[in-house]
């Protein structure tokens, strides 16, 4: 059997148990809420809830909270704050107020140590924008074949934002840069609910501490940073996964050698070499390194599998793609499972870091099932894999999606 | 900065009132399962489900023990993977 054949049966054959399966869960079931394709206890346990300040989220844990954001709210390029997806690693998440926050800069490799109100902050360093998108490392994990254990997002872990702050760097120059600084390390206000758990915190080689658009960020689309995304400041890490987007940021320091927590020892670590992104050089193991930037990526918005779309009028595919800072070069689409692809347009260009729209209009020639796959590929010239690049962590899922409807 | 746990713990759980209406499978070992809130909403069990093994509930309990510091006896380690394999683990694989 040649290889297009039998990729199409087994799209048909997908298709098939799809069909069955999503038709009985929609019935007081959550398969809407994300894909099929997650395992059958989180399709049963997700639940749409609210938390104080947001609109109602994907729940996948309540404490520490972890909520995903719908696929409706990426239909534009920018994602509304109320709905901008919420992940904790610890339950134990202050309120923090504007008034009696202090962000402490120093460390063993910094000439001095610097203690910053938001006031002073805002006042007495120049201000930056980035449109960036914060992705978890760890999106669309519960996608994932075979499954691994972890929060089992779907699609949505992930948002795309213009943050505001000041520039990292104009911090750390008024501390002053030893000539042994190797990492900057930093600590947000949350920590685990029993003394014993390690503290969130996280590292990034000093060259990325130092680049134009590291933020220490306050605003969020002109607006203050909601509680569950890091108020009153976070740090902002364009092009690099949301695990380094520590958000209550407290401390900064300046170290000579590298970080050893949890956090950045053992978690959130991909095998050496499986991924072509950057190494963080200080952070590398034998066998394994810290995960760094995200690979190239696509959502499709505008439809959802299952759906039944009307013959005779065009199928109208949008979404959004974006990768790890070197911005969307094309967004190529297929009705055939791959067999040939047309190029959708490009939305406006917000800069390397932000979701880059695109649109498409399909005809809808037949009526029965279709697939419809979308895959981005990036100005560094990297493409959407076809096939998972499984990792024990389940990070940097970027397979091109395939949605079946049907034509009637 | 570290507030005192008991404060934190009736503040974390009383944000979610929602958190309590999650109820695990009636067996064997559930009572020691009910230990995890100390730390975490129990709804990361289901969620985790149904794809591990014993040897996957074992390891995800270890971890919690030895990566984050969880105050469960060693001796309940083998109930507790163990409830967690029989309700929310792999299901056998079909006889053909």
């Amino acid at each position: 059997m040649n290889p297009s054949r039998r990729s199409f049966l087994a799209g048909a054959g997908a298709l098939a148990a799809l069909g069955a399966r999503s038709l009985g869960a929609q019935v007081g079931g959550t398969a809407e809420l994300g894909f099929a394709e997650l395992p059958d206890g989180t399709l049963a346990e997700q639940i749409l809830y609210a938390l104080p300040g947001k609109v109602p989220l994907i729940k996948k844990t309540f404490r520490p909270p972890n909520f995903e954001t719908p696929v409706e709210y990426f239909r534009t390029a920018i994602t509304p704050n109320k709905a901008f997806f919420v992940r904790y690693h610890l339950a134990a998440i202050p309120q923090v107020s504007a008034k009696d926050w202090v962000l402490s800069i120093g460390g063993e490799s910094a000439e001095r140590e610097l203690k910053l109100g938001l006031a002073e902050l805002k006042k007495e360093f120049k201000q930056a924008t980035v449109t960036a998108v914060c992705q978890c490392s760890g999106n669309r994990r519960g996608l994932f074949e075979p499954h691994v254990a972890g929060v089992e997002w779907g699609v949505g872990a992930m948002g795309n934002a213009v943050w505001r702050g000041v520039r990292l760097k104009d911090l750390l120059a008024k501390a002053g840069v030893k000539a042994s600084a190797l990492e900057a390390v930093f600590d947000g206000a949350d920590h685990g609910a029993i003394d014993k758990t390690p503290d969130f915190v996280k590292s990034l080689p000093l060259d990325v501490a130092l680049r134009d658009e590291t933020l220490v960020a306050f605003e969020m689309n002109g607006a203050p940073l909601p509680h569950w995304n890091g108020f009153p400041a976070r740090l902002v890490v364009p092009g690099w996964t949301g695990t380094y987007w520590v958000k209550q940021l407290t401390s900064v320091k300046l170290v000579s050698q590298p970080e050893k927590n949890f956090w950045m020892s053992t978690a959130y670590r991909l095998p050496r070499g499986r991924f072509k992104t950057p190494s963080f050089a200080s952070q590398v193991a034998a066998a394994n390194e810290p995960i760094t930037t995200m690979v190239v990526n696509s959502l499709v918005t505008s439809l959802k599998s299952g759906q039944q779309l009307p013959h005779g009028r065009p199928i109208a595919v949008r979404g959004v793609a974006w990768d790890g800072g070197s911005g969307i070069e094309r967004v190529e689409v297929s009705a055939d499972l791959g067999a040939s692809w047309q190029r959708a347009r490009l939305g406006k260009d917000l800069g390397g870091y932000s979701f880059r729209e695109f649109a498409l209009d399909l005809a809808a020639r037949e009526t029965g099932s279709m697939v419809i796959m979308a895959r981005a590929t990036s100005k560094a010239g990297e493409t959407q894999v076809s096939e998972l690049i499984h990792n024990p962590a389940g990070y940097h899922h970027n397979v091109i999606q395939r949605l079946y409807v049907e034509v009637v | 900065m570290r507030v005192f746990l008991i404060p934190l713990l009736l503040v974390s759980a009383g944000a979610f009132a929602q958190e309590d209406k999650i109820v695990l499978k009636e067996g064997p070992g559930r009572e020691k399962v009910q230990q995890c809130i100390a730390c975490h909403s129990l709804d990361y069990i289901p969620m985790n489900s149904r794809f591990l093994d014993k040897a996957g509930w074992t390891a995800s309990v270890n971890k919690m023990i030895n990566a984050f510091g969880a105050p469960i006896a060693k001796e309940d380690v083998e109930a507790i993977a163990a409830y967690l394999a029989e309700h929310y683990g792999k299901p056998p694989a079909k006889q053909p």
